[in-house]
């Protein structure tokens, strides 16, 4: 929607609306500026510091990743899949392995399934750390960042140590994991998640009830279950609007069905920029213990991690749509086999995509700083939106 | 006059030196700034480091140590941009007005006590007027002007922003920052800064509950309401974290400073940390007794003789650096309207109120010769139980309404949205969790 820009205030009409006066100012946020994360352009019209209309402006790192995954063999897709939201690289990958093995009709190793359970709850943890650093930054908090951080440390170091990659694990594979992890591993996967829990209140107790965190973001920019619900919003920013709905618990896939005493679903009801901060914090808290309890179970899961392939791997003619709770929302694989060693059709549903489109309807009549905080508050990946 | 003595400086002892102590004073104010504002950049980034779990600069010179030199250099190096928009002459000078009254604040700030220069006997301060702290809010006034100046000047959104943003920010600031001082100037009988660090020199004498003591001399302790406001006001009044709005990095990139590059830069980055190191070393003149030692060290003679209290007053000056360290690193940015909101609302009416509290208890000590510390006792203690009870007992307001007033309303058809028919998948009862777990709805991928 393209608002024109208008000369407001000016003449007798304009008395009664303003006391002096005014000029709009239009001000391109982005595509490089400090608190977009990346290269999304906000065009926003100002009335002084009052937003009068924002057109969230994608695409400029549009690298066609559909097409990509199309003239690709089934088992490269999983290296571009990684890649679109690269906070989330496991639980992407995931999808395509999922989507893959469906068509297939593949049985999955049980340790395979409980390592990738494992897997996508750390990498849950990793990417809301992320966020619930770089969030307060942008409230002008400088120092959570680098609480997060030190967490994210923590957990990556176990990722690295069985993956081999700090941020494109690329540990997934048609049909379960690429190798068993190191021996010992689970161990210090359990010493990690017991560090990050026992220094979690470090970054929690600096920002989550600070008087100035608070008047920034409560009851700034809510979201209603209506909106949550007409722009396909989903994860923890829908999860906060009071939206309960969680793929893990409502259609579960992996092993959570077995985890249903430790899943715990985070929501808030208000749907503002505090709430969708407390539903990240608290579902990294819930991750943890998903993590505990995946350790738990692993340690009496052995056999296989894998199954062998065949050369060529070529899925039967149909389709599936696989659909994952990513850390960021819903993320969704609809792929069309025409027998072929490559998808005829990819089409990618990502989470950071819908996530945003809301942004035309909660930043008008939102304040310039309060735009930075409902911005931030929207938890998005830049690939995720432009794909 | 023994040299072990406390000499403090009277109005009369100035504007008597010779031509060189002054080219000498002024040079060592020039260098001391300049060398305080290398140290605050420095140590600014060691403190915030440590309290991010980082270690800081460590690379250039022993520990770091030579890390602001080496970017003050850097700085000089870089490329001078002159945007096209730019209003030339207003755009360069800028800079100059932001940071020469920040270097001329300093003029009238109390270093030392008389001290013997090359057989000269001059007080540690360039100069002093009966109304001396005045020239530290005008100059403090007048850094205003560059900010917005520049803002104006740089022909760009960003900056304009910020500028604006300052302009309303310093103005509703430097008014709480001058109430909390009128009651410091009530109780020194003085405007004079070399005459307020002599007022604090010792406390009234204190009795209660049957014993004497000396009272503690400094306002901080004395006025202990006008150094809370002082020191939330000066912290806007600097453009520091929670109130750097001007230049808030992740509203508008740099603020007023967005197109500036190079040694222009520099001026409004060397403009910054002197105005923090003037309005610390304010504070320490006005409220924290100056160059006087404090407590434990003033039970030793000669502690307020000689050069040494140039000692204790870079220490309480480093010791107000610290404090704003500690506030960037700890507290996110307040909201524009909040921050006005707080100044004018609060910190302005607080400030009126607590200097009529303060001038009537001047006047009932004088007029009717009650000790000041006996309605302090009886008074004051009843009055702050009293409101403590109502602040804790007051029921907590509910959380303000959104930020929607003004918002056109959205209308339905003019963007596609999808059918609102869109059903939330319910919770799947408890029991059919184990059907559910039996791979049933998950395509059994699971062995």
């Amino acid at each position: 929607m393209v608002r024109e820009e208008v000369t407001v205030g000016v003449g007798d009409a304009a008395a009664g609306l303003h006391e002096f006066p005014t000029t709009d100012m239009t001000l391109n946020i982005g595509p490089q500026h400090p608190s977009t994360h990346g290269v999304l352009r906000l065009r926003i019209v100002l009335d002084g510091e009052r937003v009068v209309s924002a057109e969230p402006i994608v695409g400029y790192m549009h690298r066609g990743a559909e097409k990509l995954f199309e003239v690709r063999d089934y088992r490269q897709i999983i290296v571009l899949a990684n890649r679109h939201d690269w906070l989330s690289a496991f639980s992407n990958e995931l999808g395509v392995a999922l989507a893959v093995e469906r068509m297939l009709g593949m049985e999955v190793p049980e340790r395979a399934t409980w390592l990738r359970t494992l897997l996508a709850e750390l990498n849950r943890i990793l990417n809301h750390l992320m966020f619930l650093g770089s969030y307060p930054l942008e409230i002008g908090a400088i120092t959570p960042v680098f609480y997060a951080f030190r967490e994210r440390e923590t957990i990556q170091a176990v990722m690295e140590e069985a993956a081999g990659g700090r941020m494109h694990f690329m540990f997934n594979r048609v049909g379960g994991i690429k190798e068993e992890v190191p021996a010992g591993w689970t161990g210090r996967v359990r010493q990690a998640v017991a560090d990050v829990r026992s220094r979690m209140p470090d970054l929690d107790g600096l920002i989550r009830d600070n008087e100035i965190f608070l008047a920034r973001t409560r009851g700034i920019g809510v979201l209603t279950p209506e909106q949550v619900d007409a722009f396909g919003i989903s994860g923890p920013v829908a999860r906060a609007s009071g939206v309960d709905f969680d793929l893990r618990r409502d259609e579960p896939y992996l092993a959570y069905g077995e985890l249903q005493e430790s899943l715990r679903v985070v929501t808030r009801t208000v749907g503002d920029c505090h709430s969708r901060f407390e539903c990240l914090l608290d579902q990294v808290y819930a991750s943890l213990d998903l993590a505990d309890a995946c350790l738990d179970r692993l340690a009496s899961v052995t056999g296989p991690v894998n199954v062998r392939l065949p050369k060529t791997l070529k899925a039967p003619e149909g389709h599936t749509y696989a659909w994952t709770e990513n850390p960021l929302g819903l993320n969704g694989y609809f792929i069309v086999s025409r027998g072929e060693k490559t998808p005829w059709r990819c089409k990618l549903r990502s989470a950071s995509f819908n996530n945003i489109q809301v942004l035309t309807e909660l930043l008008p009549g939102t304040l310039l700083p309060d735009l930075v905080a409902i911005l931030g508050s929207m938890f998005f990946v830049v690939g995720d939106i432009d794909k | 006059m023994s040299n072990l003595a406390a000499e403090s400086p009277t109005l009369a002892d100035f504007g008597t030196d010779v031509w060189w102590i002054i080219v000498i004073k002024v040079v060592g104010i020039f260098a001391l700034l300049v060398a305080l504002t290398l140290f605050a950049i420095l140590f600014e980034r060691k403190v915030v480091g440590r309290m991010q779990q980082r270690i800081g600069p460590n690379r250039v010179g022993p520990r770091g140590g030579l890390q602001s030199l080496a970017d003050g250099l850097k700085l000089a190096f870089k490329e001078d941009i002159m945007p096209a928009l730019a209003d030339k002459p207003i755009y360069f000078l800028a800079p100059v007005i932001a940071a020469v009254p920040a270097f001329l604040a300093f003029s009238v700030i109390p270093i030392g006590p008389i001290v013997s220069i090359f057989g000269e006997r001059t007080p540690l301060q360039l100069t002093d007027l009966p109304v001396g702290v005045l020239i530290v809010l005008a100059c403090s006034a007048m850094g205003v002007y560059g900010i917005v100046l520049a803002g104006w000047a740089s022909g760009s959104t960003y900056p304009l922003l910020g500028s604006l943003r300052s302009a309303a920010q310093m103005i509703s600031y430097e008014i709480a920052m001058g109430l909390s001082i009128v009651a410091v100037f009530l109780y020194a009988g003085t405007m004079s800064t070399s005459g307020i660090v002599e007022a604090q020199e010792s406390g009234s004498e204190v009795s209660a509950f049957g014993l004497n003591f000396d009272g503690p001399g400094w306002y901080a302790v004395v006025l202990p309401v006008s150094f809370i406001i002082y020191c939330i006001a000066v912290v806007g009044e600097t453009n520091r974290a929670p109130f750097d709005l001007p230049e808030a990095e992740s509203e508008l990139v740099g603020g007023f400073h967005t197109e500036y590059s190079s040694l222009k830069f520099a001026l409004f980055y060397l403009a910054e940390y002197i105005n923090m190191v003037t309005v610390s070393a304010l504070a320490a003149t006005l409220f924290l007794g100056g160059w006087r030692a404090p407590w434990p060290i003033s039970i030793w003679d000669g502690a307020n003789s000689g050069w040494w209290p140039v000692l204790w007053f870079i220490g309480k000056v480093i010791l107000g650096l610290f404090v704003f360290t500690w506030l960037r690193a700890t507290l996110p940015r307040m909201r524009y309207d909040q921050f006005m909101r707080f100044g004018w609302k609060v910190l302005v009416p607080v400030a009126l109120l607590w200097i009529l509290v303060v001038a009537t208890m001047r006047v009932l000590s004088r007029e009717y010769d009650f000790n000041a510390g006996d309605i302090a006792l009886y008074v004051g203690i009843p009055v702050l139980v009293l409101v403590m009870a109502v602040v804790w007992l007051w029921p907590d307001k509910a959380p303000d309404p959104t930020v929607k007033e003004g918002v056109p309303p959205t209308t339905r058809g003019a963007f596609p949205t999808p059918p609102l028919d869109l059903v939330v998948p319910p919770s799947p009862p408890l029991i059919k969790r184990d059907a559910v777990a039996a791979g049933k709805r998950g395509g059994g991928k699971r062995a």
